[in-house]
């Protein structure tokens, strides 16, 4: 049996960006936020450095320095008037998360209390400067407990543990989405006026992720099937400073502290790439400085990782600490609590004592679901939309990012765009009708799902999963070049032509994660297309996207986004075929492109 | 090394009662109990049934009974729970409904804790100037531990007065009210005291520590209990 359901918004996601919207959507229209995970399981509550907003509680500072900041840190590939908003709003989108309650670090006059963050700085370059507003190292959670807490005060109304496996979307107008009550294994549709996709990130498709298990992108890859473009795939972030070989963040505040990173020969080699900002640098120079490190033969005992070097000794012999300080083991304990305390119990080092091992980590998509800057999704590279249908978060691409996001920007893009996609959606209610459902707007993703359950073939997702997340990991992440690319771009179709044949154990109803792993290993096999297609047509090095064999960026050709099609929209299963791809120019306001430098 | 994980299995679609099964499984001393858990159900099992999604302790949702104690399956290193041969236990938590192995309903846990209204409360006109309120940093510190929270209910599951009664509101919606009562920007302090002054409040906390020695964030939650009754049997909060 299928159940129906009728809500003017339906929200998709109830991570950070997914709750501001609903909260802001709510205020007028019928909303629903349905979730994979309970609200508090999303990943938004990882986030740990902290929100930038140039508030100058600290120093002097202001918007159009982070607007600068925002468009040289994505390599000149943001949208600057989206970048000018990001920048202006932040600062009321942070002021309303504390009159919220969000319980902000504060300074001795009471204000929010901010710190350096990795490319955040003073004057168009100048210096580091304190614009990242923090709750410890755990900003994410108190934003995310937050806005879930100010969600039950306004009585959202949940569906909490539902799968969304696909959009109901026919003559280019989204009417609702399908999904799986995980706890039943009954399917749901639920017809909306406007349906907002706000699901989160997809690192999951490597090996070395900061991701959880559960960035899987499902509604995004559903939306790609459906036809809907996906932008800027091929850039993704390696974030420097993961945990060896598990991957887990250690967060970029270690470094706003004071934090340096340290090679095999015990020299500080940043200050070798990046004079002025040093181990502050942005995150894909920092990750390409560590690779080259390694290459050269650098990396600790000559390894494939280099040292996070938190002990006070360090920083104060290198006065890296702000303004050169000298700090104490027992303040760095109370501003980076829970990273130091990842450290001791995943790596089992004493980080006041003893550097800490880490190696560059897949961490963010700045590519997703392309969107305005209201949050509705682009349904081509030209001017059209598709109608009732917005995207925000990591799974959307506004785009404020650009080739490389700067720490603490995406959470103030959460509560930016989600506030923004959020009240957008309930004008939109207000003058729109249900559009009509096409009859069994389940039946797609039943069939999908019943042939995955029923398959007799002798693949085995879990193994298919670490193919992938292997082939990605060594030849789509940090440097690239056509031969790596088009050996993963072949590996990745082999594997979805494989996966027809996978075969899951639990044929059962109720709670079947086994049947629901393999549909979103589906999802990320797709995704992966995607982004190596996309990675291999863009012929330059921008930002994240760094090509051995075409090491310049190219502004002449490439100062564009990329929208990737799949090349036969499929329904609800896998997009087998080509990719399709085409661009759409860059919206240059304040900032002409110029050399990168730090 | 080689370990056996001893797994409480059950399928509300085929077993009356749940069963123990057992599964070899050789992993690196430093992996955490959650990547064993994840080769079994990827490599032996693919039935075995468990929530999960961060993997570093803090999304809370991986909580359950590892050698008879609350954890965090993705925060516990092998090498702590188990030697080479050796067996662990694993079981879903106490107290709440089991849906299938080691998942539980966790509504009546949520439930709880939207009863203590867990949000900040104040009408109170906003600052002119359009900024924030403003907060001394000693005021801040004093909810401070609350605000650890995960919502991963090894607190509740742990304490024998919600084994014996589940309406007892339980040590993880204290702490969520605490959060708030200590909070100088709150203005429904009485109304929350008031709920936890009831029957099944926190009275029913008979201080056995069970809870504090569960959390995997090390908030000390017995003392912020005793905070909240102290502030109830003198009618101040300091
Ligand atoms: C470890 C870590 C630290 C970080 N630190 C910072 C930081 O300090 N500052 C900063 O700015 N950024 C940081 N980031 C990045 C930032 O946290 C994320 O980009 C951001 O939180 C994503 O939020 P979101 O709302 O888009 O998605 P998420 O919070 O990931 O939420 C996704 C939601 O979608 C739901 N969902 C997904 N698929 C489905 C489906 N099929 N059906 C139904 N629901 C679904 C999930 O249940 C979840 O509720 C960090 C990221 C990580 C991983
Ligand atoms: S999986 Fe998130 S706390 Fe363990």
């Amino acid at each position: 049996m299928t159940q129906h359901h009728q809500f003017e918004a339906v929200i998709v996601g109830a991570g950070g960006a997914g709750l501001m919207a609903a909260l802001h959507a709510a205020r007028s229209a019928k909303v629903a936020v349905i979730s994979k995970l309970y609200p508090t399981r999303s990943h938004t509550g990882t986030a740990q450095g902290g929100i930038a907003a140039a508030l100058a509680n600290m120093e002097e500072d202001h918007w159009e320095w982070h607007m600068y900041d925002t468009v040289k840190g994505g390599d000149y590939l943001v949208d600057q008037d989206a970048a000018e908003i990001l920048a202006r709003e932040a600062i009321e989108a942070v002021i309303e998360l504390e009159h919220m309650g969000l319980p902000f670090d504060r300074t001795p006059d009471g204000r929010i209390e901010q710190r350096r963050f990795g490319g955040h700085t003073a004057e168009h370059g100048k210096r580091p400067v304190m614009r990242a507003c923090k709750s410890a190292d755990r900003t994410g959670h108190m934003i995310l407990q937050t806005l879930f807490q100010n969600c039950v005060k306004q009585q959202v109304t949940f569906f909490d543990e539902y799968f969304v496996a696909d959009l109901i979307l026919e003559d280019n107008v989204c009417r609702g989405v399908v999904a799986m009550d995980i706890a039943s294994g009954e399917m749901h549709v639920f017809h909306a006026k406007a349906v907002m996709l706000a699901t989160g990130g997809f690192g999951r498709m490597f090996k070395v992720t900061s991701n959880a298990h559960s960035l899987t992108g499902d509604p995004v890859a559903a939306a790609y099937r459906r036809g809907v473009p996906l932008e800027d795939m091929e850039f993704f972030q390696f974030h420097p400073t993961g945990i060896y070989r598990m991957g887990i963040l250690l967060s970029e505040a270690a470094r706003g502290e004071g934090g340096v990173f340290i090679n095999g020969q015990g020299e500080r080699f940043m200050e070798r790439y990046a004079p002025t900002m040093k181990d502050l640098a942005s995150r894909d120079v920092c990750s390409r400085c560590i690779y080259l490190e390694v290459k050269a033969g650098r990396g600790i005992g000559g390894k494939d990782y280099v040292y996070l070097d938190i002990r006070p000794e360090t920083i104060n012999r290198y006065k890296s600490a702000p303004g050169g300080r000298t700090v104490t083991a027992h303040e760095l304990e109370t501003k980076l609590p829970d990273i130091i305390e990842m450290m001791r119990i995943y790596q089992g080092v004493e980080p006041m004592r003893e550097p800490v091992p880490i190696q560059p980590t897949a961490h963010y998509a700045m590519g997703g679901i392309p969107t305005d800057s209201s949050g509705r999704v682009r349904a081509n590279e030209g001017p059209g939309f598709v109608t009732g249908l917005f995207a925000a978060g990591e799974s959307a691409c506004v785009s404020v990012h650009g080739a490389n996001r700067l720490g603490t920007n995406s959470l103030v893009d959460l509560v930016v765009f989600g506030r923004r996609g959020g009240r957008a959606m309930a004008r939109f209610c207000q003058q729109a009708a249900f559009a009509p459902l096409p009859a069994d707007p389940q039946a797609a993703v039943v069939a999908e799902l019943e042939r995955i359950r029923a398959n007799t073939g002798q693949e085995k997702a879990g193994a298919l999963r670490a193919e992938m997340q292997a082939i990605m990991m060594d030849n789509v992440s940090v440097f690239r070049d056509a031969g790596l690319i088009s050996a993963a771009q072949a590996k990745v179709r082999e594997l979805k032509e494989r996966f027809a044949h996978v075969q899951i154990d639990d044929k059962g109803r109720r709670f079947n994660t086994d049947l629901l792993e393999a549909f979103e290993l589906g999802c990320l096999l797709d995704l992966a297309d995607v982004t190596a297609s996309s990675a291999l047509a863009r012929t330059e090095s921008r930002g994240a996207h760094s090509r051995e064999d075409y090491p310049q960026r190219d502004d002449a050709n490439w100062l564009k986004h990329t929208f990737a099609f799949a090349g036969q929209p499929s329904g609800a299963g896998l997009a087998m075929g080509e990719v399709r791809l085409a661009y759409r120019p860059v919206v240059v306001t304040k900032f002409e492109p110029k050399e990168r430098v730090y | 090394m080689k370990v056996t994980l001893k797994i409480k299995r059950f399928n509300p679609e085929a077993d009356q009662k749940p069963h123990w099964e057992s599964y070899p499984v050789e992993v690196e001393p430093t992996e955490r109990l959650l990547d064993a858990l994840h080769q079994v159900k990827w490599f032996q099992d693919g039935t075995l049934a468990l929530r999960r999604s961060c993997a570093h302790g803090i999304c809370g949702s991986d909580t359950m009974r590892i050698n008879g104690g609350n954890r965090l399956a993705c925060k516990v290193l092998m090498q702590d729970i188990v030697k080479d041969g050796g067996t662990v236990t694993v079981e879903p938590m106490l107290g709440l409904k089991v849906i299938k192995d080691l998942i539980v309903d966790l509504e009546p846990f949520f439930a709880h804790y939207r009863s203590v209204m867990p949000y900040v409360v104040n009408d109170e006109a906003l600052p002119e100037d359009g900024r924030e309120r403003l907060q001394s940093p000693e005021a801040r510190e004093r909810f401070d531990q609350g605000t650890k929270c995960i919502l991963c209910a090894a607190c509740t599951t742990a304490c024998p007065s919600f084994w014996s009664n589940s309406t007892y509101v339980g040590p993880a919606a204290i702490v969520q009210a605490h959060r708030f009562i200590f909070d100088d920007r709150d203005r429904a302090t009485d109304e929350r005291l008031a709920v936890l002054n009831e029957q099944f409040g926190v009275w029913r906390c008979r201080t056995v520590f069970n809870c504090t020695e569960a959390c995997p964030r090390d908030i000390p939650v017995t003392q912020l209990i005793g905070e909240v009754k102290r502030a109830l049997a003198t009618g101040r909060v300091e």
